[in-house]
């Protein structure tokens, strides 16, 4: 029955949740954004103990997400993405720099064998704040990740790591400032092109793996991303992600069903562009109200101010993506195949969060320009949710090949 | 916990009114179009699916479904995807049979929901929209003026479906002296030929053609105390234009899917350099755009009718999903007509009718009910 109420559960856990978000993540907004790169210490470890004490909980879901064969109706994706859009609503940048296994350990979650999850995952029940990164991109490689040109070489037990990587969102937190790992995407065979390309599993301090650089960046400045090269990085054999078998390049089921992890990951994506829409919508709407300026609901639309109808807009905006979001991660959790709507979801609160962000501090006028007020700094958070985990141009590519059953070949 | 899944009952209507809208609506929709006509019996053949007001209750012989915005915008998106001149034709009764339903007198029901569950198409209607450019619901200039104990109604309306055929309309007025707002609004029962009541021509709208819609003129006409609504107690105007404005939203939708489909059709087979156009990212990422926000809109949609559901107010929800809906209907039919080039601007190809119609969804409040 369709039905837009959340399990009683859920909505408890969502508002402490959302309540983390107003003590931890707020009151530090701003100075984390100015202060590039600093480590927002209080949520970090306000996070750590919550996510130990619920038994990763919060984690969980994502890493979950892509289990098949489950008759029993689960709720883990609709769980992460309304945790994700709280989050994300105190900070963005902040939630990237959550303590948890987020990419890295989506990627364990749905790939992994029960030796690799124990080892790469349990920790994050334990000691210290940990992280995990996803190391895919390369400057010379981006949406077509078939490109990669990072090598890994068998040489006895040991897989040889070589090759630079790029925008790996929390690259440093994870192999350098934490006990956690990274996973690294790498060509076991470059002739074989997408079918050799495989996911390998990197812990922290590795020798051979080093942090070369943070990129400055336009918003979430608190989350670092970092370039890692890795020279002659070993690992062991057994810290391949699935199989080690280069299937010929017509069916690559090795690449396709890594990559089926983003339509895992993609619907937090989405909650967390919904999350900065959101905020800035709610900032916007309070501080119009403050100056007499509510929003005449029900009578002509001729009769409107264009603020009014803009701030409406605005609501409408960052309801329907958020809808759009929970139905991808329903579809996940019901066990339907998502593709297209876990693009769609990405692929439109990437665009529209950007628009409602930018109507914010246009709404504001000169205040909304000035970095007393949020809406700015919101409105440079938003941009990377068009951007990453594929561009809202690779979503449509998605959506448009799904809708008229082409391949990444015939609609390239 | 949160579900999108429609129950069993659910899908079955919208079988039903999808079978209605593939054979008996879409087939039909261009001739009816041009001969600004409604295709013969398609009123009679639509009334005896049950489909425009099946929540009547038993006891006035209704097929007492229950109740349900949701279950409305399902159907009503079908029936739009099937035509929407013939869709608003066979939904305006509901326009009287469901505020009857939820504020109506004893009496008013036994004679109005009566009427809406016989075989015949029921000749009723509702006469809200008025024909200025900032008509406003909350500030309609129809007046009704307290006259001994019944009442004097003044003003103009238009857009009234099914206006020449119908026996009564349901005149909604502002109560003189009321100020502006939802509250001071009621809805008064005129039968055809009652004095000061003028029936004007059948419209010329740009869209829409095959409905029989028409302007009223209220030059000081007198009705009776029980013709009023309710009885002199207040009807909930502001809901009955939230389930409006969801109703209009669903249609919306059928229309941009439509369109939507059909476009996706239509790249398919259409070649150019020989290639279907739909290998080309301009044409293919337009039309994921189209799925997309059409697919965003039906989530609105079904959310305001849920909140309906509850009981609980939907004005603003309604209010911004139709904001939003009007908006992305106009560019979906738009996009659909871009992508067939010059064909798109010729009248034997159905994407022109659809942007004609997706253009009235702007000006278009109360002319159909869930």
């Amino acid at each position: 029955m369709i039905n837009f109420q959340h399990h009683e559960m859920l909505t408890n856990l969502a508002n402490a949740v959302e309540q983390i978000a107003k003590d931890h993540m707020r009151p530090f907004t701003r100075e984390v954004d100015e202060k590039e790169h600093s480590n927002p210490d209080q949520y970090v470890k306000t996070m750590y103990e919550v996510l130990k004490m619920t038994g990763g909980a919060m984690s969980s879901p994502v890493m979950g997400a892509k289990q098949e064969g489950e008759k029993k109706r689960r709720t883990g994706n609709v769980t992460s993405v309304c945790f994700v859009e709280k989050l994300a609503w105190g900070d963005c940048g902040m939630y990237l720099a959550t303590p948890m296994p987020l990419l890295g350990g989506a990627a364990v979650g749905a790939a992994g064998t029960p030796e690799q999850k124990a080892h790469f995952l349990k920790r994050f029940q334990e000691g210290e704040p940990k992280w995990a990164a996803m190391a895919i991109t390369e400057p010379g490689s981006g949406s077509d990740s078939g490109s990669i040109q990072t090598t890994a070489v068998l040489e006895g037990d040991e897989w040889v790591l070589n090759g630079e990587k790029i925008f790996v969102t929390a690259g440093k937190r994870s192999v350098e400032e934490s006990e956690g790992f990274v996973v690294v995407w790498a060509t076991v065979d470059r002739k074989a092109g997408r079918a050799g390309i495989k996911p390998f599993l990197v812990d922290h301090h590795t020798p051979g793996m080093t942090v070369t650089k943070l990129e400055k960046k336009h918003g979430i400045r608190c989350s670092d991303t970092a370039v890692i090269v890795f020279e002659n990085c070993r690992i062991p054999k057994d810290y391949l992600l699935g199989s080690a078998e280069v299937k010929p390049s017509a069916s690559a089921a090795g690449f396709k069903g890594a990559m089926a992890t983003f339509d895992a990951t993609r619907p937090p994506v989405a909650a967390s562009a919904v999350g900065v829409g959101r905020a800035a919508l709610e900032y916007t709407r309070d501080y119009l109200a403050e100056r007499g300026v509510t929003p005449r609901y029900g009578i002509n639309r001729n009769k409107l101010t264009s603020t009014e109808k803009e701030l409406m807009r605005m609501e409408a905006k960052v309801k329907a993506s958020w809808l759009l979001t929970l139905k991808a991660a329903w579809m996940a959790d019901i066990g339907e195949p998502n593709n297209l709507e876990a693009s769609e979801c990405k692929c439109l609160a990437g665009r529209d969060m950007v628009w409602v962000c930018q109507k914010a501090v246009e709404l504001l006028g000169p205040e909304g320009y000035s970095r007393r007020h949020l809406v700015e700094k919101w409105m440079r958070d938003s941009k990377i949710g068009d951007i990453y985990e594929g561009t809202q141009n690779i979503q449509k590519l998605v959506v448009a090949r799904r809708i008229f059953g082409y391949s990444r070949e015939q609609l390239a | 916990m949160f579900d999108l899944e429609p129950t069993e009952e659910q899908q079955l209507m919208v079988q039903t009114a999808r079978e209605l809208a593939k054979n008996e609506m879409d087939p039909k929709a261009h001739d009816a179009d041009e001969a600004a006509a409604l295709p013969a019996e398609f009123l009679k053949r639509s009334w005896e699916l049950g489909l425009a007001c099946a929540a009547i209750p038993e006891q006035y012989n209704g097929a007492a479904m229950e109740r349900s915005a949701v279950t409305g915008a399902l159907i009503l998106e079908e029936l739009g995807a099937g035509d929407l001149a013939m869709a608003l034709a066979m939904l305006a009764p509901a326009g009287v049979a469901y505020p009857v339903l939820d504020f109506g007198t004893e009496a008013q029901k036994e004679h109005y929901l009566r009427a809406c569950t016989g075989n015949e198409f029921p000749q009723l209607t509702a006469a809200l929209m008025e024909p200025d450019y900032d008509f406003d619901p909350t500030a309609l200039r129809t007046t009704a003026k307290k006259h001994g104990a019944g009442y004097v109604l003044t003003g103009k309306k238009c857009l009234v479906p099914n206006g020449a055929a119908a026996e009564t309309y349901l005149v909604y007025a502002r109560l003189e002296g009321a100020a502006e707002g939802f509250d001071g609004v009621a809805a008064f029962f005129v039968p055809k030929g009652t004095a000061g009541l003028t029936v004007g021509e059948k419209e010329k709208n740009m869209g829409v053609h095959a409905l029989d819609s028409v302007s009223l003129t209220l030059a000081n006409v007198s009705v009776s105390p029980d013709a009023r609504l309710g009885g002199e107690g207040p009807i909930d105007f502001e809901r009955i234009m939230s389930y409006a404005r969801v109703a209009l939203c669903a249609l919306a939708l059928g229309v941009a899917r439509r369109s939507y489909e059909f476009s996706v059709e239509y790249a398919k087979e259409r070649k150019t350099w020989g290639q279907p156009i739909a290998t080309r990212q301009s044409v293919a990422f337009t039309i994921a755009d189209m799925r997309m926000e059409l697919d965003a809109a039906r989530l609105l949609v079904w959310e305001a009718a849920w909140r309906l559901d509850r009981g609980e107010s939907a004005t603003k929800e309604s209010y911004v999903t139709k904001m939003i809906v009007d908006e992305m209907v106009l560019k979906v039919t738009d996009e659909a007509v871009m992508i067939m080039g010059g064909h798109g601007f010729i009248r034997e190809n159905p994407v022109e009718r659809w942007l004609r119609n997706a253009r009235g969804f702007a000006a278009f409040e109360g002319l159909a009910l869930v």
